[in-house]
Parts: C-alpha cells; sequence; structure tokens
C-alpha cells in the first residue's frame, strides 16, 4: 500500500449533511491539488452516496453514514458506508432511471457516481447496510 | 426563489446548492406558478446555482411533465459548467430544452 493520508468523518442521516460531506471531502481533496472540474465531479459524486443513505438506507428512522476518505499522490478513494436496509439487487439499483425513492428521485444517482468517477464498487446486503467506494485520479496536479 | 411572470411566461430563478435537501422548496415553487399561472412557458434560469447533483434531475423531469399536463413546456436556461456535467450525463436534453440566453456566458 502506496502512503497514504485519511479522513473518517460520521454523520448523521439528514439531508443538512448532504452539503456538509461534500464540502468536508472537499476541502480534504484540495491537498491534491484538484481543478474545479475535477472538484466539482467529486463533491457530485459524494452528494449522489450520502443522499443514497438517506432516502434508501434510513428511509425511516435517522442512522449513521461513515465517509472515509483515502488520498494518494494522484487519485482519491471515498467510501461511503451505512448500516440500514441495503440493497436487495444491486444490478437493478445501477440501472439508470431506476428508483425506488418516488418523484422527487430521478433515478440517475448511480449513473451520476460512475460518470463522474474512475472506479464504482457497491457492497451490500439486506438488513446490514451497503458501502460505495469510489475513486477519481486527480491528474491537474502532475 | 425569485421569480416573475410575464403574459404566458414564468421565469424562475433557481439560485444556491440544488440537492435532495434543497429539492423541497424549489419543487414546491414550481409547482405553485404552474398551477397559480398556467404559463404556456416555464423558464428555469440556473445561472446562480453553484451546485447541483441528481435532485436536478430530478426537478426538470418532474417540471416538464407538471408543464406538459397544462399544455405548455419548460426551458432550462443558463447552466454553470458543473450543473451541465450533470444534465450531459444524464442526457438530459432528451427530455428538455437547454438554452443559453447569454453570448458571454460560459459555452456549455
Amino acid at each position: 500500500m502506496k502512503k497514504h493520508d485519511k479522513l473518517k468523518l460520521e454523520v448523521e442521516s439528514k439531508s443538512i449533511n448532504e452539503g456538509f460531506a461534500r464540502a468536508a471531502v472537499a476541502a480534504f481533496a484540495a491537498r491534491l491539488d484538484p481543478s474545479m472540474d475535477e472538484l466539482g465531479d467529486l463533491k457530485t459524486a459524494v452528494s449522489e452516496a450520502v443522499t443514497n443513505c438517506i432516502v434508501h438506507a434510513y428511509p425511516d428512522s435517522i442512522g449513521m453514514i461513515q465517509i472515509l476518505c483515502r488520498a494518494f499522490e494522484d487519485a482519491i478513494e471515498i467510501r461511503v458506508r451505512d448500516h440500514g436496509r441495503g440493497i436487495p439487487d444491486i444490478a437493478k439499483a445501477r440501472e439508470p432511471l431506476y428508483t425506488t425513492g418516488g418523484e422527487d428521485r430521478s433515478g440517475m444517482g448511480f449513473t451520476v457516481m460512475e460518470s463522474f468517477m474512475d472506479e464504482l464498487r457497491v457492497r451490500s446486503r439486506p438488513g446490514a447496510g451497503t458501502t460505495v467506494t469510489m475513486t477519481k485520479r486527480i491528474r491537474s496536479r502532475k | 426563489m425569485r421569480y416573475r411572470i410575464d403574459d404566458s411566461t414564468a421565469v424562475l430563478e433557481v439560485a444556491g446548492e440544488l440537492d435532495h435537501h434543497t429539492l423541497r422548496d424549489i419543487s414546491l415553487s414550481v409547482t405553485h406558478i404552474i398551477e397559480t399561472y398556467l404559463p404556456k412557458t416555464l423558464i428555469l434560469d440556473m445561472s446562480g446555482v453553484r451546485f447541483m447533483d441528481s435532485s436536478g434531475l430530478a426537478l426538470v423531469i418532474g417540471g416538464s411533465r407538471k408543464m406538459a399536463e397544462v399544455a405548455g413546456r419548460l426551458i432550462v436556461r443558463n447552466v454553470p459548467p458543473q450543473p451541465m456535467k450533470v444534465f450531459t450525463a444524464a442526457g438530459i436534453s432528451r427530455y428538455v430544452t437547454l438554452e443559453n440566453s447569454r453570448e458571454s456566458s460560459v459555452n456549455v
């Protein structure tokens, strides 16, 4: 494992924390000197992942959301973890326009994460929770 | 949320950060304008949006559907670069008309 800096953050699944989580990750990512464009991509992906926890993992309760970041020399890994309901069918959940969130949700959250990050892995177990791990290369520095 | 009505056109200025947290208020404004004024055209002016995630997609797709129900149409105008990337990733131009009213604004 290469040398890396870490951030560990835990927030309640309240929608006010969507903005807080993406701002915190953006501030942490600043050490890699990302472009405005890359920063926008990171913030968008974090926003999607955290919103999923709030809307889907803990639909009727407030639970904790963990955000773990690792900054490598030229990349950042962001892991968003909950201990909520879990996703019964991950492939289905990742399909564009598929949502169980009603008309306030577009069903494009995973599609946006996939297109803005270089790598996206989803692990989930119904009743146990979900972990989304995303990686993005930061190119502007070198 | 600022808006103005002009003949049969309504313009709503969406500003700040558009996410799941802020969507509800903006969505209520859109519904209010449509139901109160029945405009032929509703323009969402997004020049003041500093950040947008996929909640913005739900806003414009939902707004577009509501406008279609009253035989009108929705136009999304002056989209800054970050929200534009989200729209592009979702292929939003299939559902909604995007416009850029100012020559000086960022080329999207």
